[in-house]
């Protein structure tokens, strides 16, 4: 496993796994990091441009910011919304304790 | 089998019952889909009291719309309120949607009856539909090949002759690689055309809603129904909605048609008509294109300079790259797109000591092998050290791509190319991330440049299997595109039927 390129290393996966919150285990990180290397080092093909003269284009048109009128319009049903979450309570999602402590 | 615009135009005039077009649709899902597995889900129920609305419409006199009793499926990342909506994903495994794509509420609202939801590559994220969490679908012509993908269910769906019409998405190819293999008609509208309110998100800049059709006329008027500007959609253009089925009738007598050269290889050398390439026309030709593809490509452009185009090869060197480029953009995006999916709103959680863990453990269990590896990866082509590197060097690659197509298309009205390098490919042979992600080399250039792209049938490659050409046009050129198609069309030799008996074979010579 895990071809001899330094595109990417198990410690990169095993960094952005935490980054992407994806919990996973050390032969996961290592089919990751093959499968990952591959794709990057076909990347590699674009360091034989020549692009400092090229602006970056993140959209294939010009954006802007879209204002609508501020007026109220009926948003979607709460309880409908709610119905579809893996937990509510007093009309809020419910999740564990973010730091920790007892709550 | 009639086709889309037959059945409506017969419901509309009372000749035909729309709860007896979704009856006879309905009896080959239920004899033929155990094999195809085109859908997740087949909304029978809402579909029979839809179809029984629009027989009551015509009783009492009000037309129902321009698609009137006709059967469609969606792609399962397309949102309906109250049919699940799963992306093919065990994240959102029966998650109902509180609400309806705009796509979704425009085709109904036209009188077409949602009769199910498609198979797709999980999230959308490939060529095949193998990456879906439910198993894949089967391809019509051949069931031990794939349909292609991400909308596989969706162009099977058509192919086999389950539905007239189906709507995909198509971020690199997933609308038109499918339509290609599978023998039928796909188009990715110019981004923008189509309201993506509602379609769950893969790569925003890329995203785009467009049809499958078993023709050209019935693709173009499921176009004109889901095109126009939505004030939901904030990157929806604020443009007038041509006629596009007028455009079909119009003949290719001097348009000038371009055969993109660095996608069309191993074939013979330069098109009849166009003589050898002329000089720096003949571009770096990309590897992996099979030769009955690229063959049936300069057919087709035969064909047009035979109904009166001129056609000549065109060089857009940056398509080489794009690729590569593509494969650092997308999975960038899906990384902050796919952050929503944490155990929190929707779908899944796997519960942890605290949010976070409980997080980490959700994504872990929820999302398939390719959603993880694109999410890390884009994760890492966006991080401290990395970025210029890999994303900020690909969206300059972007640029390019966007030049030289506006380079291209000062001289040529459309561009063709092969669709897909290669025709429906059996399960498994391209297991090889980098052997898959080829399947999309030849339509991610317009995703890259937003401009529209279709996939129309010409003839067949290796073992008699279906290949499609690929029309591409400048923004918002849809209609001479649609023109140069249906040109297509018309000189196409007819194809086989799919396999499974009494299906859609019929539907080409019915229109």
């Amino acid at each position: 496993m895990g071809e001899p390129t330094a595109a990417i290393s198990t410690d990169d996966v095993a960094h952005v796994a935490r980054l992407a919150r994806i919990e996973l285990t050390s032969d996961e990180i290592e089919h990751y990091t093959g499968h990952l290397g591959r794709v990057l080092e076909h990347a590699r093909e674009l360091e034989d441009l020549d692009l400092d003269d090229v602006p970056p284009l993140a959209h294939p048109y010009p954006l802007r910011n879209v204002f609508r009128d501020d007026v109220a319009s009926s948003p979607v049903d709460r309880d409908e919304v709610l119905s579809q979450a893996p937990a509510a309570s007093g009309g809020q999602f419910e999740v564990p304790p973010v730091l920790g402590e007892e709550a | 089998m009639t086709s889309a615009h037959v059945i409506a135009s017969e419901v509309r005039a009372g000749t035909r019952r729309a709860t007896d077009v979704l009856e006879e649709f309905l009896g080959r899902i239920e004899t033929h889909d155990g094999d195809v597995h085109a859908f997740n889900t087949v909304s029978a129920e809402q579909a029979r009291a839809a179809a029984a609305a629009i027989d009551a419409s015509v009783d009492e006199g009000r037309d129902p719309g321009p698609l009137a009793g006709i059967p469609v499926a969606f792609k399962d990342n397309l949102c309906t309120r109250g049919v699940a909506t799963t992306c093919s994903s065990r994240m959102l495994e029966g998650w109902q949607p509180p609400y309806d794509a705009t796509v979704v509420q425009a085709m109904t609202s036209a009188g077409a009856v949602m009769i199910g939801k498609t198979n797709l590559d999980e999230f959308a994220m490939g060529s095949s539909t193998e990456h879906s969490a439910f198993g894949p679908t089967r391809n019509p012509y051949d069931l031990t090949r794939v349909p292609g993908g991400s909308s596989g269910g969706s162009a099977a769906a058509v192919a086999a002759g389950f539905a007239p019409l189906a709507l995909g998405s198509d971020t690199g190819g997933s609308i038109r690689q499918p339509a290609s293999l599978c023998g039928i008609v796909g188009i990715k509208p110019t981004y923008g055309r189509v309201s993506r309110y509602g379609l769950v998100a893969f790569a925003s800049s890329f995203d785009q809603i467009g049809p499958f059709a078993t023709d050209v006329a019935d693709a173009a008027l499921a176009l004109g129904v889901i095109s126009g500007h939505d004030p939901a959609d904030s990157t929806s253009i604020p443009a007038a909605v041509p006629d596009f089925a007028a455009a079909l009738a119009r003949g290719v007598e001097g348009l000038r048609v371009g055969v993109v050269s660095e996608l069309t290889g191993s074939g013979r050398n330069g098109a009849a008509n166009g003589g050898p390439p002329p000089g720096d026309a003949a571009g770096d030709m990309l590897d992996g294109i099979e030769a009955d593809v690229t063959e049936r490509v300069l057919e087709a452009a035969d064909a047009l300079a035979d109904a009166g185009a001129t056609v000549g090869r065109v060089s857009v060197p940056a398509v080489t790259y794009g690729l590569t480029a593509y494969y650092l953009i997308a999975p960038a995006e899906a990384s902050s797109n796919l952050a929503r999916y944490d155990g929190t709103r929707y779908g899944l959680r796997v519960e942890g000591a605290d949010v976070e863990e409980m997080n980490r453990l959700t994504r872990r269990a929820g999302f398939g092998d390719e959603v993880k590896a694109r999410i890390m990866l884009g994760t890492f082509a966006l991080s401290a050290g990395y970025y210029d590197a890999y994303y900020g060097k690909a969206q300059r690659v972007r640029m390019l791509t966007r030049r030289d197509f506006d380079a291209a298309y000062a001289d040529f009205d459309v561009l063709l190319s092969p669709t897909s390098p290669c025709v429906a490919f059996r399960f498994g042979e391209r297991a090889d991330p980098m052997t898959m992600y080829r399947c999309d080399t030849c339509t991610i250039p317009s995703n890259l440049s937003g401009d529209p792209a279709m996939s129309v049938p010409f003839g067949t490659g290796a073992e008699d299997l279906p290949v499609g050409v690929q029309v591409m046009a400048p923004a918002l050129g849809e209609e001479t595109m649609l023109t140069v198609a249906a040109a297509l069309e018309r000189a196409a030799p007819p194809l086989s039927k799919p396999l499974l008996a009494g299906a859609a074979g019929s539907a080409r010579a019915g229109s």
